[in-house]
């Protein structure tokens, strides 16, 4: 494992600090809700990606003759650990999607004619991008996609739900899995298909989640034509190229996290009083803390370890499966611990006891949603069990039989 | 080689009592230079940095290869070699360094079979206690850190002089055998001025090395609970095709990672003389005691009924990460280290 930059690493993180300080304003750890309203948000996320594409940041690792930065993934992972300290302005809210799942599923498996057309603009920030997978039957099995897509002359025509979708009610495009074959087995009946998200039949309905906001949506696909030359991949290849579309999901390791983490708590344990005792002289209080920087802190260290193989050109290890696995259950003991340190308070938001508290009480609420996102507490372990430590996969009663089979 | 020299029916032969330790092994890792890493070359030794031994005590760990390394090499001989004087060095590290001598080491104010125990320091000389001492009738030589009228200093004692009672007990892991000491005006020498915060280094280094045993062992007790989930079938079925298994064992690795990672961490603390050893020490102490514990306890609970058996090779596991678990103090100790450590400002772990 290696800690420290090689020379043209360090050259690297120079020019970034030096573009960040010139361009971007330092965060402050306290009070990260932005309350404008989404104009003027997006039009600030759209004037930051626009500046950073020109700067050769805007997506670091596609290429450059679509405005990319034509860079390695350990410049990417480098670029996360800078703009960590500074304000990102809503970029990843708008345009993470895109950036870091739709374009790279479009470079590698779309015809030149869609990436001449759709990464460029996507990667400037002129167009922004949702990803709609999961289906009320099924989110961490992808492969259940019911919304079908029938032949139609020189198209198709969608039919049916999405779920969970981030940003469909701003986005202009999507890339969407359908039911392209139901007499075939659930895996071999599927198309990707990029789709127009301002076209007549769609509609989206925001989802209320249970903090009472309004993040996700459900997409409803009415009889929605998609010409042909919006297929992505072959027919019924679809689950090959949800694949890929996930692996870069799930390759974003190194940026460095922002989350309610260890460094509070203690000082809290620092000021706060417990039955007329300091907290931070409580084991009840200090010992789940140490335990929690043991695992942070841990985490951290396998990201470098992944960083250091990245840095050799090398692929990084099976053990970063583990991270988010670890990491999401944390977030909401962190909550937990800080709302109990204060008492009867605890029961208390944000609202009365100030902007500060915002970051624990959205630990709190999101730590319940992030054990669930891109990969559930449950299915990553069945990843380290079935991948890493080569246990036999689960009996399956709907792998080997057509999909129109398959018992709802 | 340790998989040829030291197989489980070797570290069997040393818990049914038929030998102390394995000297095979303990030759073998001697032939190898194993033991005379960080012993400088005047003394016979390869005098390198702390990272070979780190990947040795991984693999000692991994095969519970039943030799005494841990008080003799990782211990006595790095006290001797930091601490100890010319003629100190010379006189025991050329021993320790080809296996010939070992060494272990008594903590002069500690608990006892029978309650707290302390050494008498008067004279020159050493009096009192029942010390537990690892390897304590195998071992020649002791470091012993105990209070002296100077403060808390580390000594040297010969262990084949007289006055001193050596009596083999029963322990958790009698792989790993351990005697009650005690002294009767035996003679002792200081190693230099060491006192208490030498003596905290040493363990420091020592907990990060034994790390590396236990991580070794847990690595181990992984992949029989994995072998063992593929081939037996309950139900009609392989037990590793279902979830409580599968999650048990992610769980195992997961913990053995993170242990991984921070034993890593504490190699390049020692090797480097960071000033953040005693956070990475206890970090990797924690959590490999917790990864070993973890997966020596979940593999007897995956093999069901016959991993409660003596003739099943799960409680080889059980029983070493007990004594690992406890031999340089328990995880109460250094979480305590490590909440200090946190406080003292030391959490980004020099990573910036």
């Amino acid at each position: 494992m290696n800690f420290d930059d090689n020379a043209e690493e360090a050259l690297f993180r120079l020019r970034v600090r030096d573009w960040l300080e010139a361009n971007a304003v330092r965060r402050d750890d306290r009070g990260n809700v932005d309350r404008s309203d989404t104009d003027a948000r997006l039009a600030r996320a759209r004037d930051f990606q626009k500046r950073k594409t020109e700067a050769g940041f805007g997506a670091i690792t596609l290429p450059r003759e679509y405005g990319g930065g034509g860079g390695t993934a350990i410049e990417q992972v480098i670029y996360l650990q800078e703009e960590a300290a500074y304000d990102n302005q809503g970029v990843v809210d708008f345009f993470g999607v895109g950036l870091g799942m739709c374009l790279p599923t479009i470079l590698h498996n779309g015809t030149v004619e869609q990436r001449d057309r759709y990464l460029s603009p996507g990667i400037r920030g002129e167009e922004i991008w949702c990803q709609l997978f999961s289906e009320p039957s099924g989110g961490s099995d992808v492969a259940s996609a019911r919304t079908s897509a029938v032949r139609d002359g020189d198209g198709w025509r969608l039919n049916g739900q999405k779920v969970w979708t981030s940003g469909a009610q701003f986005s202009d495009f999507g890339i969407i899995t359908a039911r392209t074959d139901a007499d075939a087995r659930k895996h071999r009946g599927m198309t990707m298909f990029i789709v127009d998200m301002k076209a007549t039949g769609v509609e989206v309905r925001p989802i209320r989640q249970m903090s009472g906001e309004c993040e996700f949506n459900e997409v409803f696909f009415d009889n929605v034509f998609v010409p042909d030359s919006l297929r992505l991949g072959a027919v019924n290849d679809g689950w090959n190229v949800a694949l890929s579309t996930l692996m870069h999901e799930r390759a974003g390791i190194g940026g460095r996290s922002r989350d309610l983490g260890w460094q509070r708590l203690l000082a809290m344990a620092e000021e706060v009083v417990i039955d007329g005792k300091p907290a931070i002289e409580d084991w009840r209080v200090t010992e789940p803390i140490v335990d929690s920087w043991l695992v942070e802190f841990g985490c951290r260290l396998i990201s470098v370890r992944g960083q250091t193989a990245l840095s050799r050109g090398q692929q990084p290890g099976p053990e970063q499966t583990i991270l988010k696995m670890l990491k999401a259950p944390l977030i909401q003991q962190h909550a937990y611990l800080a709302m109990d340190m204060i008492g009867e308070a605890g029961m208390l938001t944000a609202a009365s006891l100030g902007e500060d508290w915002e970051e624990i009480e959205r630990a709190w609420m999101f730590g319940a949603g992030l054990r669930i996102a891109g990969g559930s507490d449950e299915i990553l372990r069945n990843i380290v069990a079935e991948r890493v430590l080569g246990l036999p996969p689960d009996i399956r009663i709907d792998k080997d039989i057509p999909f129109k089979e398959i018992p709802v | 080689m340790l998989s040829d020299a030291s197989p489980l029916t070797e570290v069997r032969r040393a818990l049914e009592g038929k030998m102390a330790y394995s000297d095979r092994a303990w030759r073998e890792l001697a032939n190898l230079g194993c033991l005379s890493i960080m012993i400088p070359e005047a003394h016979g030794g390869l005098g390198l940095d702390g990272l070979e031994l780190c990947i040795v005590a991984e693999e000692v760990g991994r095969s519970l290869t039943p030799v005494p390394i841990l008080p003799s090499i990782y211990i006595c001989a790095e006290a001797i070699r930091l601490y100890g004087s010319q003629a100190q060095q010379a006189a025991w590290l050329p021993g320790l360094a080809d296996g010939s001598t070992i060494g272990t080491f008594v903590v002069g104010e500690s608990k006892g079979a029978n309650g707290t125990v302390e050494a008498r320091f008067a004279d020159g000389c050493l009096s009192g206690g029942k010390f537990v001492v690892p390897d304590g009738n195998a071992a020649n030589v002791a470091v012993v850190a105990t209070q002296t009228p100077m403060g808390m200093r580390l000594l040297l004692i010969d262990l084949d002089s007289n006055g001193i009672q050596r009596t083999p007990v029963a322990s958790v892991d009698p792989s790993r055998p351990v005697s009650i000491v005690e002294f009767e005006q035996s003679p002792v020498e200081f190693l230099g001025l060491a006192g208490d915060a030498e003596w905290q280094h040493i363990r420091n280094r020592a907990a990060v090395l034994l790390a590396f045993e236990q991580i070794g062992a847990a690595d181990r007790a992984i992949e029989m609970a994995r072998d063992y989930a593929l081939e037996r079938k309950s139900f009609g079925r392989p037990i590793g095709s279902y979830q409580a298994i599968k999650h048990k064992l992610a769980n195992a690795y997961a913990k053995n990672q993170i242990a991984r990672a921070h034993a890593y961490h504490g190699a390049w603390a020692l090797a480097t003389g960071s000033p953040v050893l005693p956070l990475a020490a206890a970090a990797a102490r924690i959590s490999a005691i917790e990864a070993f514990s973890f997966a020596a306890q979940e593999n007897i609970q995956t093999h069901g009924g016959i991993g409660f058996t003596w003739d099943a090779d799960c409680h080889l596991f059980y029983r070493r990460a007990r004594q690992q678990a406890l031999v340089l103090g328990p995880v109460q100790h250094w979480k305590a280290q490590l909440l200090r450590e946190l406080r003292g400002g030391f959490g980004d772990g020099g990573l910036g």
